[in-house]
């Protein structure tokens, strides 16, 4: 991007699908480099690391302990030294906590404030996690949340929402499907998708036949 | 820390003008301290460009969502749980 | 407005989804380098958003909500002068 003189007011180009605020956005970052509030170096790390992040991070931590049972006490105790322990980044948060699904118990989480969320082992958060009805629904109605996502809990399984109001952020873990026996740890690893670490759906099912499927 | 794991607590029903992290849903709720985290710094304060100091104890309350929400289609048994800030909870009987 | 827990609602839950744009991407990390300063925290950004206008509230999509915070965090603590960055644009 050129250099242009102080004072000379320009028109913002703008591709004509962008809303109003992608220039705004833009602008503002000049204004703030230009008065040398923030370091553009800094923005762009800032944006590397944001495209960095994904849930794979988070699906090694479950995978982990799902074969590991003392890293799974790990994980419970302490989330960020367990990620820390696999090399994973916990981020900037302080306290990240990973709660248990088990045959009695089914968690699910919600920012009903705003959209807090494990974001550096899951990645930035889904639309419908920010939207309004999700963080109106999942507190008032989760059984009927949970059925638009296609879970049906048994009578007997307690549901536990969490609601991420301060610093803490959750992470579920999911249970580990029956038949996934045998399976490395890479390969459960990929058994965990992002929204059964929100808590809003089941890890997937492992392929019929297990790991002889993928023979031949 | 004021408060235990285990011990049955209320959310201060007092109304709050400015930035605060405890939702309309609990005040004045009661529910039962399932967990105690750390101390953190205040958001109320913090909000408005102090530093938040002191650090206040923060502890996660769960409620029956039943309590909460009486004609929800939720099972008996179904929890909430929020994160309350200490100097928002009460000594419930 | 930001309150929504339990807030009455028919709404489905939309479940698409979209790549976050570059604009996004680009007020995320805006926030994230203004905190590092020191110019603003989380909670400052979040009141700035439960400043917003009740209507402007529901119509802004996520990081609409976080740009007209920083705007008004940065007017009020003096970094931006008010109609700055209005003037920027040309407007």
């Amino acid at each position: 991007m050129s250099d242009h003189d102080h004072g000379h007011s320009h028109t913002p180009i703008t591709n004509g699908d962008e809303p109003a605020a992608a220039a705004r956005a833009r602008a503002l970052e000049e204004l703030l480099v230009e008065k040398g509030v923030i370091g553009r170096e800094d923005v762009r790390q800032r944006i590397d690391w944001l495209v960095s992040r994904s849930p794979a991070d988070g699906a090694r931590l479950v995978a982990r302990a799902w074969v590991d049972p003392e890293f799974k006490e790990r994980l419970l105790a302490d989330a960020r030294a367990a990620a820390l322990e696999l090399g994973l980044d916990p981020g900037p948060s302080p306290v990240v906590v990973a709660v248990e699904n088990t045959q009695a118990v089914h968690h699910m989480v919600v920012c009903t404030l705003c959209s807090c969320y494990p974001k550096a082992l899951l990645g930035p958060p889904p639309d419908w996690y920010k939207s309004l009805p999700y963080r109106s629904r999942a507190v008032s109605d989760p059984r009927g949340v949970l059925t638009e996502f296609g879970v049906e809990l048994d009578d007997d399984v307690e549901l536990r929402v969490l609601d991420s109001t301060a610093d803490i952020r959750y992470l579920v873990i999911p249970r580990r499907p029956t038949s996934s026996e045998g399976m490395s740890e890479e390969e459960l690893a990929a058994l965990v998708t992002r929204d059964s670490m929100i808590g809003v759906a089941q890890p997937a099912a492992p392929a019929p036949g297990g790991v002889l499927s993928r023979q031949g | 820390m004021k408060y235990r794991a285990g011990q049955r607590v209320r959310v201060a029903a007092r109304p709050h003008e400015g930035h605060h992290r405890t939702p309309g849903y609990v005040k004045g709720k009661t529910g039962s301290v399932e967990r105690v985290h750390a101390s953190f710094p205040n958001p109320e304060t913090r909000a408005y460009g102090r530093d938040g100091l002191p650090k206040q104890p923060l502890y996660l309350v769960g409620f029956a969502q039943r309590d909460l929400w009486p004609d929800s289609r939720g099972h008996p048994g179904d929890r909430i749980y929020v994160d309350v800030f200490e100097h928002w909870l009460e000594v419930a009987e | 407005m930001h309150d929504r827990g339990g807030w009455p609602t028919d709404a489905p839950i939309d479940r698409s989804e979209h790549e976050l744009a570059d604009w996004e991407l680009l007020t995320d990390a805006l926030v994230g380098a203004l905190g590092r300063q020191g110019v603003i925290n989380v909670d400052q950004l979040r009141r700035g958003i439960e400043s917003m206008p009740p209507n402007e509230y529901e119509r802004a999509s996520y990081y609409e909500r976080w740009l007209y915070s920083v705007e008004a965090i940065l007017t009020e603590k003096g970094v931006l002068a008010p109609g700055e960055l209005d003037a920027r644009l040309g407007r």
